[in-house]
């Protein structure tokens, strides 16, 4: 590649100010292929699409796009570095604060974060910050990542439960801090929601997997199979000899309607769906071990996300697919990307209808989901309006696969298993301070276990916040008082 | 990885694997299970802990070949490696001193609860065991059924061993006062022992392993009714009250990725055995 050299020399795309409005769109896969597989979907800009995006930056003095970002990167720094060609460069202001930089630049909600404050927004598009560090990002993993130096010993050993995005975050930086750190994972691969949540298309599992082993190249040790609260307990990490323990281990219990009939055959939780196609790459089978089973009509429960995710796989299995959302189009929490891309692969939305009652064949499969109609009513706080059934609206849709991706909650077993440990009784989340101190001396927690099911960055803040906390607490030799 | 430190044949295509997991052998108790993946990529399987050595830090686990993954598990020898063997998971048993118990176990899963009838009667109940099979050929463990129990009823399908079917259950629920009883082998068989115990007021426990995927409380595929609750076996079970459960939609929920099942089998099959043989002389 040409470097620098290729932007003072040829101005790449002259544009003129109202041009410089818009943002370098992101080369896609075309609807109608991309439907048909599970490779992904955006395709990443290419060098001079980057170095065109980059031109846009405003080089704000006080830039209010940082203050968005959870992890507190550097943006305009690192922006700064791509104009000038210094690739390498742009990717180490990154890595010091986010050690997901590839996850971060495709699943980060960037437009109400970061490129939200952007003063290029005001009259046209922000600045598309995610494209510009997925950029750096996978040029980096494409070229080979360099090794991080180690810092010395400072000989406290640090405890992380899960290998998700907010414990992944937490291990690197107190790993680079000096603490020797063991990373517990329940399942037999690291990357937690990232590798079971999120689909090959929207997040390659191979990028997932650079970042688990740049985190590892830290000196983080990686113990997989390990669930926490039945292998050890917390208590039993703490006499094991562990100075500090971070409870990172998300939202994995999934949520139900509760309608009659939920338990027949064709009716997914999300995380089961989303288990089976991703984690265990169901849409491979029988090539692959573990089945899916996808009729021809999928009906999906939710607006999130999760809900998209679900949808735009099944699509991709072959299914005619309908979402259904209690509430209407401007309230849809999902991504408007992820909208707009679910939508052109041919999702049908039906909105302000919720379940009432499923039915099943004489084989125990669902047939029919009992729908009500509903009305949104006033909003509450924060904005968001409620919402009632209609009286004497129900209808019937045909259907042979349901898929409820209605919100996931801790799941139970540490909290079950650590005495002392105050969890909120409402939701099962752990109750923690804005570091995420828990109610026991030297126990952290954060992500989704300690906020309810969230966003990717947001656990890796909570991650990197607690990481700086237990470094205070390590290094204040406090754990005398507990012993 | 996890290394097979021994292979027991138990019967035909009943298979016992010890492995060295010395984490989890510390920790493991009746009524746990493991979740074994035999190869990277494979299925995650459920299987109940029959066994376990706190100093040699062995488990064992025992599973009938069945499946695409239970047959290829057949296939590894003592001193191959398995891809990962997750746990103990699940909710142990309760053991106590209920005074008087019977322990039903089924095909398979008689090994796992000869660990139940073994910790049970540690605790100083008086235990009456019931293996129970298919056919004498799927008979196994009566030696150290009759170590661990005070008394030893032996059932098959056929009657070529033991009792004729397990309704000379009720007979003996007639005679004898039990103070409690523990199920576990296939879903159909933990119904019926239920629906046996319930008139005599024996608290019944069963054990769950229905399919799981994570097993540790994700996924809602081992989703069970219990009286008028919605439970998962991995994280609230694998024991609940056999007489609050409801086994029928439990049958229909296991047969659910049936015909799913069966052709990665018949693929394995296929592969590995020469085909269903269908067709040939």
């Amino acid at each position: 590649m040409k470097g620098g050299a290729a932007v003072e020399g040829s101005e790449p795309r002259k544009r003129n100010d109202k041009a410089l409005d818009e943002d370098v769109p992101m080369p896609r896969q075309e609807p109608e292929d991309r439907v048909k597989n599970f490779t992904e979907v955006a395709l990443g800009y290419t060098e001079e699409m980057a170095l065109a995006e980059a031109a846009r930056c405003l080089k704000c003095k006080n830039p209010p796009c940082r203050k968005g970002c959870p992890v507190d990167i550097p943006i305009p720094q690192f922006i700064e570095k791509i104009i000038e060609g210094n690739y390498d460069e742009g990717i180490s202001i990154i890595r010091s604060k986010n050690a997901l930089p590839a996850v971060c630049g495709r699943v980060c909600p960037q437009e109400n974060q970061c490129q939200k404050n952007c003063i290029r927004g005001k009259k046209g598009d922000p600045v598309n910050i995610g494209r510009l560090e997925r950029f750096l990002a996978d040029r980096e993993r494409e070229k080979g990542m360099k090794v991080p130096e180690r810092p010395a010993p400072t000989g406290k050993k640090v405890a992380i439960v899960g290998a998700g995005p907010s414990g992944l975050v937490a291990a690197a930086d107190l790993a680079k801090l000096g603490h020797e750190v063991t990373l517990f994972e329940a399942l037999h691969v690291a990357g937690g929601v990232l590798m079971y949540g999120i689909p090959e298309f929207r997040l390659p599992k191979a990028i997932v997997q650079k970042e688990v082993e740049y985190v590892q190249s830290l000196g983080v040790e990686l113990r997989l199979g390990n669930l926490i609260g039945r292998i050890h307990t917390i208590p039993e990490l703490m006499a094991q000899g562990y100075d500090a323990v971070y409870i990172g281990s998300g939202a994995g219990l999934p949520q139900w309607t509760g309608c009659p009939g939920e338990n027949l055959g064709g009716i997914y939780s999300a995380n089961e769906f989303l288990i089976r196609v991703n984690l265990m790459k169901a849409y491979d089978f029988p090539e692959t071990d573990t089945p899916i089973r996808i009729g021809k009509h999928v009906v999906v429960i939710g607006g999130g996300n999760v809900a998209m995710d679900c949808a735009r796989i099944s699509m991709r299995l072959g299914a005619r697919v309908c979402l259904n959302y209690r509430r209407s189009r401007n309230e849809l929490p999902a991504r408007r990307e992820e909208i707009e891309n679910a939508e052109e692969e041919g999702l049908i939305c039906n909105f302000l209808n919720a379940p009432v009652e499923f039915f099943g064949d004489d084989k125990g499969w669902v047939k029919t989901m009992r729908c009500t109609n509903m009305e949104l009513g006033e909003p509450d706080d924060r904005g968001r309006c409620s919402v009632s059934p209609i009286a004497c609206s129900d209808f019937d849709v045909e259907t042979d696969t349901v898929i409820v991706a209605i919100g996931q909650t801790p799941n139970p077993i540490i909290q079950r298993t650590t005495d002392g440990l105050k969890t909120n009784p409402r939701n099962g989340t752990i109750i923690v301070d804005d570091d995420g101190r828990t109610s026991l001396d030297g126990v952290y927690a954060g992500g989704d276990v300690a906020t309810g099911a969230a966003t990717v960055i947001s656990a890796m803040g909570a991650g990197k916040r607690a990481a700086q906390a237990m470094h205070d607490y390590l290094m204040n030799d406090k754990q005398g008082d507990r012993e | 990885m996890y290394r097979i430190v021994s292979k027991e044949r138990l019967a035909h295509k009943h298979t016992l694997f010890t492995v060295n997991a010395p984490e989890i052998a510390a920790k493991a108790q009746a009524g746990q299970f493991l979740i074994v993946i035999s190869k990277e990529g494979g299925e995650r399987v459920p299987l109940s802990i029959c066994a376990y050595d706190r100093q040699k830090g062995t488990v064992s686990f025992a599973f009938h070949e069945v499946g695409r993954t239970t047959k290829e598990l057949g296939t590894f020898n003592e001193g191959d490696e398995l891809f990962n063997v997750t746990g103990p998971l699940g909710n142990p048993s309760e053991i106590r001193n209920y005074g008087k118990v019977l322990c039903v176990g089924g095909s398979i899963m008689i090994a796992p609860a000869l660990l139940q009838a073994k910790a049970l009667k540690e605790a100083g109940n008086e235990v009456v065991t019931v293996l129970a099979c298919r056919s004498e050929e799927f008979l196994f463990k009566k030696a150290e059924a009759e170590r661990f129990s005070d008394r030893v009823y032996l059932a098959s399908d056929d009657g070529t061993v033991g009792e004729k079917g397990l309704d000379f259950l009720n007979d003996l629920l007639a005679k004898e006062r039990f103070d409690r009883c523990t199920v576990i082998g296939p879903v159909v068989m933990m119904k019926k022992v239920s629906e046996m115990t319930k008139p005599f007021g024996v608290p019944t426990i069963v054990s769950l392993t229905p399919i799981m995927i994570d097993g540790m409380g994700m996924c809602g595929v081992c989703r069970v009714t219990v009286g008028d609750k919605m439970l998962f076996g991995c994280v609230d079970g694998p024991e609940f009250d056999g007489h609050q459960t409801n086994f029928d939609e439990l049958i229909q929920r296991q047969r659910s990725m049936l015909p799913e099942e069966r052709l990665s089998s018949m693929l394995w099959e296929h592969e590995h055995e020469g085909g269903c043989r269908c067709g040939r002389k």
